[in-house]
């Protein structure tokens, strides 16, 4: 069985984000990227699959995306079998307008999957920074392959996969969908694995990155981006400082007033 | 058009919250407000607002499952045509819009937080990275799909309960040869706590590091003598159990007061906790989109400021 998962850097929501001079996309140059967490929670549930009855697990980056090659030979040290890099025909990936389209993104790993079909894909159910859609949807419909988003277990059974789906407050779907399909992993059944910094410093020394230019699949019409802001603006928290005893002495103050502190 | 979504019984709170908002559009561009209500006909009655409510029965859309809901809806938009769908950010837009936008040809924004017409155009304001920018959009054309942010937009005036009309489809071909189906519903884990009706939280998110470091927030809330409850990742990380989680996947909880440690405020942990009486939040990033909601915060880290809490509260 061939499972296929695309990998995403994103950035670091730790780190302050700023935006670039024209407002239409975030100024990538000072920040760190980083595996986006659904995807990492995908990854873990290939893994899971693989080594439950066995699997070759492909993961696929885009060639442009900053720190791509260090994700993927960390998802190499994880467990994964293979790790591909996309690139279109012309050997590059113009990263669009605000580096955040999906829908060219999908286009382009539904390309290499045409040509290089999987069993299953599993990717991140959403990205931090989706603003024209969710990846797994996405190429499902570019594909023409059932679908299943917000998932929180998958487990093959025979020819097709079982699925739990999340819903508000904790309630799930199981679903049961035949193979090949595409599912949006919520979060994988264990905390994604560590991989020990030796085992991914193997996985570069002995290289191994494939490269691969596909052409994509026609995609669909977008939204047009006008311009981009920070939420200054909705600030409201009126701001408690001084030393941490200083702010604690006010905070229990708050709650005393509400007589949820008694002393 | 707006997707109704119910849980069998009943119509979502958020459904009357897009309602709301389609017919404030609709006035604007002149048009009417469609709801298309899949599986549950008889629940026409609770869409106050709609001028027109689409239903199409069919065993397979008696609750939601994605293949029966997408083939119906590419249907329904292709015999309907709106000028836009509203659908809620939560797991069925998570599921469907971007499939539908690719099979309809239609422009989509995600994660909506502001929607408006300008000059004949729909304009929106999305989130983006935990809310932390907000990105303007046009959806140019005569189609687009916008999800949108739960607990953002208001449910308003509900309308009065005039009737709407009804408008019976038959469903689409195929919906007895889909490539999935439904086994079973799981209903959740009740788990030990009910953190729904905790008179207080303390909550508590990535800024916690490590599962080690939970202790110490864990003897804030025994001090204090309430729940501790977590936003998603730290409910991932498998620090605490799903029943304690707070947000768009979690619980929405309206406590008293709701400490938030180290949370950042992602818009689906706002959508569970925007409504609680008195939220203090602890963020060591001024720019983190909590302290847009909250009442009082602070950037002082939490593992100083935790200790001393801890200190204090027990006197």
């Amino acid at each position: 069985m061939r499972i296929v998962v695309p990998l995403k850097p994103v950035p670091d929501l730790v780190e302050e984000i700023d935006l670039n001079a024209d407002r239409t996309g975030i100024d990538r140059e000072y920040l760190t990227f980083v595996l986006g967490e659904w995807d990492a929670q995908a990854l873990e549930e290939a893994l899971l699959i693989k080594d439950a009855g066995g699997a070759e697990v492909v993961t696929v980056g885009l060639a442009h995306d900053l720190e791509i090659d260090q994700i993927l030979y960390t998802a190499l040290a994880k467990g994964a079998d293979v790790a591909v890099k996309l690139t279109d025909a012309a050997g590059a990936v113009p990263p669009g307008p605000a580096g955040i389209r999906i829908a060219d993104r999908a286009a382009l790993l539904a390309g290499y999957l045409a040509a290089q079909p999987a069993d299953l894909v599993i990717s991140g159910v959403q990205a931090a920074d989706d603003l024209d859609g969710q990846l797994p949807p996405t190429l499902a419909a570019l594909l023409d392959l059932p679908h299943v988003s917000v998932a929180v277990s998958v487990e093959v059974d025979g020819s097709s996969v079982i699925v739990r789906q999340e819903f508000a407050a904790g309630r799930l779907h199981e679903l049961q969908v035949q193979m090949p399909a595409v599912i949006g992993v919520q979060s994988a059944r264990q905390a994604p694995r560590y991989a020990p910094i030796t085992r991914i410093r193997q996985a570069m020394q002995a290289g191994g990155l494939i490269t691969c230019a596909v052409s994509p699949l026609p995609t669909r019409a977008g939204a047009v981006v006008r311009g981009m802001h920070r939420p200054e603006a909705n600030h409201q928290a009126e701001m408690l400082t001084g030393s941490a005893g200083d702010v604690a002495d006010q905070i229990v103050g708050l709650l005393r007033a509400r007589g949820l502190v008694q002393r | 058009m707006v997707l109704a979504e119910h849980t069998g019984r009943q119509v979502s709170e958020e459904t009357h919250k897009l309602i709301c908002k389609a017919r404030e559009l609709a006035l604007a561009l002149g048009g009417l407000t469609e709801v298309a209500l899949l599986g549950r006909t008889d629940l026409a009655g609770q869409l106050d607002g709609a001028d027109i409510v689409v239903t199409v029965d069919h065993p397979a859309l008696s609750e939601y499952l994605p293949e029966a809901y997408e083939r119906t809806l590419l249907d329904l938009l292709a015999e309907r045509s709106p000028r836009l769908l509203l659908m809620s950010n939560g797991t069925i837009g998570l599921d469907l819009a971007a499939a539908l936008s690719v099979r309809w040809d239609a422009a989509l924004v995600t994660a909506v937080s502001a929607l408006e017409i300008e000059a004949d155009a729909v304009t929106a304001t999305a989130q983006i990275l935990g809310g932390k920018v907000l990105v303007r959009v046009e959806l140019p054309g005569e189609r687009g799909i916008a999800t949108l942010l739960g607990g953002v937009f208001e449910a308003g005036t509900r309308w009065s309960s005039r009737d709407a009309e009804v408008i019976h489809v038959a469903p689409p071909t195929g919906l007895d040869a889909l490539r999935m189906s439904l086994r079973r519903v799981v209903e959740a884990d009740p788990g030990d706590v009910d953190i729904s009706l905790a008179d207080m939280l303390v909550s508590v998110g990535r800024g916690i590091e490590s599962q080690d470091n939970m202790e110490i927030v864990a003897e804030l809330a025994a001090a204090l003598g309430v729940p501790l409850s977590a936003s998603r990742p730290v409910v991932d990380a498998g620090w605490l159990p799903k029943t304690r989680q707070v947000g768009q996947s979690g619980l929405k909880v309206k406590p008293r007061v709701y400490l938030a440690l180290g949370i950042s405020g992602a818009p689906e942990h706002l959508e569970g906790m925007r409504n609680a009486e008195l939220i203090l939040a602890c963020n060591t990033d001024p720019g983190a989109p909590i302290f847009g909601v909250a009442h009082y915060g602070t950037t002082v880290d939490l593992f100083d400021l935790v200790p001393e809490l801890v200190g204090k509260v027990r006197g």
